[in-house]
């Protein structure tokens, strides 16, 4: 059974990297919603260039993370399809909007009016996204899913709307807009702009603190003991303050100007945030009503599936893993040599 | 109607869409690929423009099938839980490997088009060549995936139980190799018609006839070299069919009861009431030798099927009817093409022959659909064929029916928006690829 360890390392690390990747993605959109109606159009262009070759792939790290969840854990993808089915199109039309909208906006032959529409939908459903990808985390852990419900308000609507999910999704974008504007930080030329994504940053983690603060409220509204998960067990207390700490040293390096390392500092606060989330109630990550849970041992798919679903993963990541390093490489490593910027393919 | 039809025309819709891109997707890549490796063997800039053009048009549609895709991925949990509670670690495993695909597909798509001027130029082009390869992989996997539906294998079913699951003898289903080679000869079919057809028009109305002629070449020599494949591919499956689901042969064939020597029914309008087909050309024989390769030979008939058990007769007969009948005439055009390539010269920028290039071009498409239609509607009211029936397998959420209303109105203004782009990437061609008359190359 080592190899369902395989397996849930890699839905792990796929939800990491979505919140990670896809979040700075999400974030560039949420912060070129929130720019002056004279920088937005720089921003464009710098997200354009900093995400546009990786977008693709991006995205891909959901599509891991589903397909992941229906072969493995078939109990807890359908669980959630059925209870969550509405935050769940709701994350499926932003996702909709924002991916044909970015490719619409820098392919269309034709530069008018039509570009004002996309770019409005592309920032419009940038936060949508993450607003509904965070309810539904925030649902899977809430305790408020309840399979045996009979009423369709029990079944379909309060299982995500309740003050602590819609907390977790004001939380998530809030974080995405921050980890968009570390990200940006290094990927700009000039002086004035890395002025304003510092600001940008700041603010957002301020935001994100705010939210934090509302996630705690409503944990406490709601009864979702999520004090407990947090500071109840050593390595909680240890990831979180270990994010503090990162925090505090990531204020100061921005300051200093620092460009790369403040990405690392960020995208380690986020996976000690995970870690401490996920580590309390492992394996159980899905909650429901009354006290019942959905676990990724009990509730897994058959050995010989769960082996072959590792193997698959394994030797998929022998190709992906160096492919995928040397894209991001490349174009990180080439801009910064040639310095010119490059005009769309 | 209600939420079990809705559900039904929902993932209907959301994978008659998504077919089309991934075609698209899956195919284009090739075309480019050749036409940039003309580029790169000649350094005429016509090959670079025509490449690039392309490229933008093809970024389009990956974008718009990627989002399409994704949201199947979601809509098998969102509309049919119950059968993914037990097919997911059966036939989930195409799947997985298909992520593996197409994270190879979007990263080679990341440095091919963002590639122009910065890589080696063989290395450049290669990963135009793995965008491909790994779409058409996708392309296989997913299909292997559908045809376990259609013929399931590696588990065991007793007393409602799913046992002994091998996801490997699952993949390599007994459907997977005749399914995977129609839908793939299907694709190039489909896409090398719908843009050769979109260049003939423009090479008609006289624009910029040296760029639309070398793509125009390019895609029909695939298109055609398809469509000549596709009905021996046909027959192929239409044997198999014959063999493994005879449910679905009756239904598409309109053939109501069991006989020797039964006849092959051509158009017609099956009466299922009074089990005959009014106003059709019956071939004696036919279809006996069409399933069996013996014009004696007995062909069960819908009668030998359980009346529940017995799919909708009429749209699969009408959706084969098509599909075949859409499959001889692009033959047909395919044959005058090459035809008019290697013997008769003068054929070859006739008027004409563009003119039935461009009629023809969304007939691969059109077949595609209808030969969809054939293997979902004939396989009702199965879901997995045989096994689970299709509304024991639906999601018990009430008003789905808003949510059909809801993702046809996104699918529809998707459509539009896509074809409105795509009309105006054609109409700068002019503007963006216009050759100095000096580079001008006789073709
Ligand atoms: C360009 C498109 C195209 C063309 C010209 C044809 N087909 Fe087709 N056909 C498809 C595109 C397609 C498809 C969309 O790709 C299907 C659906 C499922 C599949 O694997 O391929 C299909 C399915 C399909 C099936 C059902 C397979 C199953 O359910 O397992 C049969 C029996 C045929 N085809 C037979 C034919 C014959 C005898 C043709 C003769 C001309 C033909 N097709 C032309
Ligand atoms: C892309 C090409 C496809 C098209 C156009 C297509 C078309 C359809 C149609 C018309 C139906 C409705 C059948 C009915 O209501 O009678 C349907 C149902 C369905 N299809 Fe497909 N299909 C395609 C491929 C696939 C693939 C690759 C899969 C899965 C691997 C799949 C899974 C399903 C499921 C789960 C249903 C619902 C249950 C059912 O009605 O059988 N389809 N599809
Ligand atoms: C006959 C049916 C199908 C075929 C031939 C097919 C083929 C393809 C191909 C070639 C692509 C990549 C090309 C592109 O991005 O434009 C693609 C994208 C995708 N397909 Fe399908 N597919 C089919 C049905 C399905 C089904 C049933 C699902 C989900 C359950 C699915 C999930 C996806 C996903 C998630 C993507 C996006 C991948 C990305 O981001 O590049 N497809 N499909």
């Amino acid at each position: 059974m080592t190899m369902l360890y395989v397996v849930m390392a890699f839905l792990w690390v796929a939800i990491l990297l979505y919140l990670l990747m896809g979040g700075a993605d999400f974030g560039a959109g949420i912060i070129e919603l929130f720019t002056t109606k004279k920088n937005q159009e720089r921003t464009r262009r710098t997200m354009y260039r900093a995400i546009g070759p990786i977008w693709e792939a991006n995205h891909m790290w959901l599509i891991i993370v589903i397909v992941i969840l229906f072969v493995g854990f078939p109990t807890i993808y359908t669980t959630m399809s059925v209870n969550l089915h509405i935050p769940l199109v709701g994350m499926l039309l932003g996702i909709i909007a924002r991916g044909t909208a970015f490719t619409f906006r820098n392919y269309d032959a034709v530069t008018d009016e039509l570009q004002v529409v996309y770019n409005r939908i592309f920032m419009y459903a940038s936060c949508v996204t993450p607003l509904f990808l965070g309810i539904i985390a925030g649902s899977a852990v809430s305790g408020k899913i309840d399979p045996l419900a009979e009423g369709y308000l029990d079944a379909y609507i309060f299982s995500w709307l309740n003050f602590f999910s819609v907390a977790v999704g004001l939380f998530t974008v809030s974080i995405c807009g921050f980890l968009a504007s570390i990200y940006l930080i290094g990927e700009t030329e000039n002086e004035q702009d890395v002025q304003r994504f510092k600001i940008k940053a700041r603010t957002t983690n301020i935001a994100a603190a705010v939210a934090g603060t509302f996630v705690f409220i409503a944990a406490k509204l709601d009864g979702v003991p999520l004090q407990e998960w947090l500071f109840g067990n050593p390595v909680g207390i240890a990831a979180i303050a270990a994010a503090t700490v990162s925090l505090a040293l990531l204020w100061y390096l921005l300051s200093k100007g620092k460009k790369i390392i403040i990405r690392v500092l960020a995208g380690f606060q986020i996976t000690m945030i995970l870690l401490a989330i996920t580590y309390q109630h492992f394996p159980n990550i899905v909650l429901l009503k009354g006290g019942q849970y959905l676990s990724l041992t009990d509730g897994s798919a058959p050995e010989k599936t769960i082996y072959t679903l590792a193997m698959a993963l394994l030797i998929g990541s022998l190709f992906i893993l160096p492919a995928l390093f040397y894209l991001v490489y490349d174009f990180q490593h080439k801009k910064i040599v040639v310095g010119k910027p490059k005009k769309n393919a | 109607m209600d939420d079990f039809i809705a559900a039904r025309s929902q993932m209907a819709l959301s994978l008659g869409f998504h077919i089309v891109f991934s075609c698209i997707g899956m195919v284009m890549p090739f075309f480019m690929a050749v036409s940039h490796y003309y580029y790169l063997k000649t350094n005429q800039p016509v090959y670079r423009n025509v490449t690039k053009a392309w490229s933008k048009g093809v970024a389009i549609f990956f974008a718009t099938g990627a989002v399409s895709g994704t949201v199947l991925s979601f809509e098998l949990g969102l509309l049919w839980p119950k059968f993914m509670l037990h097919a997911g670690p059966i036939f989930g495993l195409p799947f997985s490997l298909e992520g593996t695909a197409f994270f190879i597909e979007a990263i080679a798509l990341g440095f091919f088009l963002y590639g122009w001027d910065r890589f080696n130029k063989w290395f450049h082009w290669f990963t135009g060549v793995v965008v491909g390869v790994s779409g058409l992989v996708s392309g296989i996997l997913v299909v292997a995936a559908n045809a376990w539906m259609n013929t399931p294998t590696g588990f065991t079913f007793a007393n409602g139980q799913y046992s002994d699951i091998d996801p490997i003898k699952a993949i390599f289903n007994p459907a997977w190799f005749s399914q995977s080679l129609h839908m793939s000869i299907a694709a190039f079919a489909a896409t090398g018609f719908a843009v050769a057809g979109i260049h003939a028009l423009m090479m008609l109305k006289r624009k910029n006839v040296v760029f639309h002629t070398k793509a125009f070449k390019i895609a029909a020599v695939f298109g055609a070299a398809a469509a000549i494949l596709q009905p021996l591919s046909g027959d192929i499956s239409a044997k198999f069919v014959a063999r493994t689901q005879p449910a679905k042969l009756a239904a598409m064939e309109a053939h109501f009861t069991t006989e020797k020597s039964a006849s092959l029914i051509i158009g017609g309008i099956p009466d299922e009431k009074n089990k005959e087909v009014n106003y059709a050309l019956k071939i004696p024989g036919g279809l006996s030798f069409l399933a069996n390769g013996d014009f004696k030979s007995e062909v069960k008939g819908l009668d030998s099927i359980p009346e529940e058990e017995r799919p909708p007769v009429a749209i699969s007969h009408y959706a084969f009817q098509i599909m075949v009948a859409l499959g001889m005439i692009m033959m047909g055009i395919a044959i005058m093409y090459f035809i008019a390539v290697i013997r008769k010269k003068q054929w070859r920028n006739s008027r004409w022959l563009l003119q039935l290039f461009v009629w023809a071009t969304p007939l691969g498409f059109i077949a595609v659909e209808a030969g969809w239609t054939v293997t979902e509607v004939g396989r009702q009211p199965w879901i997995i064929y045989g096994v689970m029936k299709t509304k024991d397998a639906v999601t018990p959420m009430p008003g789905i029916v808003y949510s059909f209303y809801l993702f046809s109105a996104v699918y529809l203004s998707l459509a539009l928006i896509v074809i409105f782009m795509l009309y105006r990437q054609i109409k700068m061609v002019d503007k963006l690829y216009d050759i100095p008359a000096g580079e001008q190359v006789k073709n």
